[in-house]
């Protein structure tokens, strides 16, 4: 296989990602719409910053060039939200892992379910992919 | 000359190391996700490599927004276990291989793969988790190891076929060091999970196990599953499969599956493993 074989056009291949249901690709767009959010959120990796914010979250916010929804965002913890404005899971982590929640709970708040449900379909081996693979094609 | 011996594929999952560090790894819930890597712990004991090169991404820890290096080589002497948000991993520092790193750096650069070189990281669950699984809990890890971190959280991420030539330039490059080194080769991260949005939690075992498949028996068709076959059949995170790819690329055209493990579920995503050797 060539370079040439597997080059891909870049619009199509950016067009295909809006296809896919409830999921939100981390395209370079989003990147930049997310930027602040996700510098914010990486801040928290260093223990003087996570003491910082855990002390007064708002004034934290105020540090960064963020807007007011960016900030209600994040003091919501409404990931979903975060994720459409150009949060990155692995960036959000670090909010996460600071307020000490499991991961796996954090996660099942974007779907809809409750924990429990949310754990005990993962236990069961997980979410199929049937139906959740393409809107356009229902599959 | 130095010499490319096994390929191991693993994901990297967090909360497994979190269940090592813990001592939980007895529980029921651990027992099944740890119990499949007995043998290769046992193995890579008889096994004795001298180096290490890991395959693994900075999942925003190394790495923020400001730098996102496609292809990056760890060539320092050692790298420390990130704090990640909630302390650094209770294992040992990581020691490099700075000589055959810097090797692999100026060969596959000349070989047209334009790395980045990285000579101060701290590493993340990528690469600590992977080590954990393999060796348990020693002092010190009984191997070098150079950290091969690969951009798979901002897309475009490198494509199938571009990390399995990176394999095999990293293969020649190996090939090409004096001095006689037993190098593996591992591949990180996956299986199938998606950690975001309403489809979180996606599984795919079928896709998965033909993936697992393919690595000894289709190899070739491998390098050509477009990224959007990722996300749509193993969910959004599952794209870290391409990173198996270098590993795969690297052992040449044929090679004998020596051992295998999947399990479902490890927190939010599937656990895979495979323990592969060149066949010359």
């Amino acid at each position: 296989m060539t370079a040439d074989e597997s080059r891909e056009d870049i619009h199509a291949y950016l067009a295909a990602f809006d296809d896919i249901p409830g999921t939100t690709v981390f395209t370079v767009a989003r990147a930049r719409q997310g930027y602040w959010i996700n510098q914010f959120a990486m801040s928290l990796i260093k223990p003087e910053n996570r003491a910082r914010w855990k002390a007064d979250e708002a004034a934290y916010l105020d540090e960064w060039p963020l807007t007011a929804d960016h900030k209600a965002a994040i003091q919501a913890r409404d990931y979903n939200r975060l994720i459409n404005m150009g949060g990155n899971i692995y960036f959000l982590a670090k909010i996460i892992s600071t307020d000490g929640q499991n991961f796996l709970h954090a996660v099942s708040t974007m779907t809809g379910m409750s924990v429990e449900t949310y754990q005990t379909m993962m236990l069961a081996g997980g979410r199929s992919p049937d139906g959740v693979r393409s809107i356009k094609e229902g599959t | 000359m130095a010499r490319i011996t096994a390929g191991v594929g693993t994901s990297h999952v967090p909360a497994i190391g979190a269940a090592i560090d813990l001592g939980k790894t007895q529980e029921p819930y651990w027992q099944p996700v740890l119990a499949g890597y007995d043998w290769s712990r046992n193995w890579i004991r008889d096994e004795k490599p001298d180096v290490v090169i890991l395959v693994f991404n900075d999942h925003a820890t190394a790495f923020d927004m400001k730098i996102i290096p496609t292809f990056a080589i760890g060539c320092a002497e050692s790298f420390k276990p990130a704090d990640e948000g909630w302390g650094p991993r209770p294992v040992p520092t990581v020691q490099g291989h700075p000589d055959l790193a810097w090797h692999i750096a100026q060969s596959c650069i000349l070989d047209e793969f334009d790395m980045t070189i990285i000579n101060e990281m701290d590493v993340d669950h990528g690469l600590t988790v992977p080590l954990s699984l393999l060796f348990g809990q020693p002092d010190a890890w009984p191997v070098k190891v150079i950290p091969l971190a690969v951009n798979v959280v901002t897309y475009p991420p490198p494509s199938g076929n571009r990390c399995w030539m990176l394999g095999e330039a990293i293969r020649r490059a190996v090939e090409s060091f004096p001095g006689d080194l037993k190098v593996q080769i591992w591949g990180t991260g996956g299986m199938s999970h998606q950690l975001q949005g309403p489809r979180a939690g996606l599984i795919n075992a079928a896709w998965d196990n033909r993936f697992l498949d393919m690595m000894s028996q289709d190899s070739q068709r491998l390098r050509a599953i477009p990224h959007i076959e990722y996300l749509r059949e193993t969910g959004t995170e599952g794209i870290e499969m391409v990173m198996w790819l270098i590993m795969r690329g690297a052992l040449g055209p044929d090679v004998r599956q020596l051992h295998r493990h999947y399990h479902v579920p490890a927190s939010n995503t599937a656990v895979g493993h495979l323990v592969l050797e060149p066949v010359r």
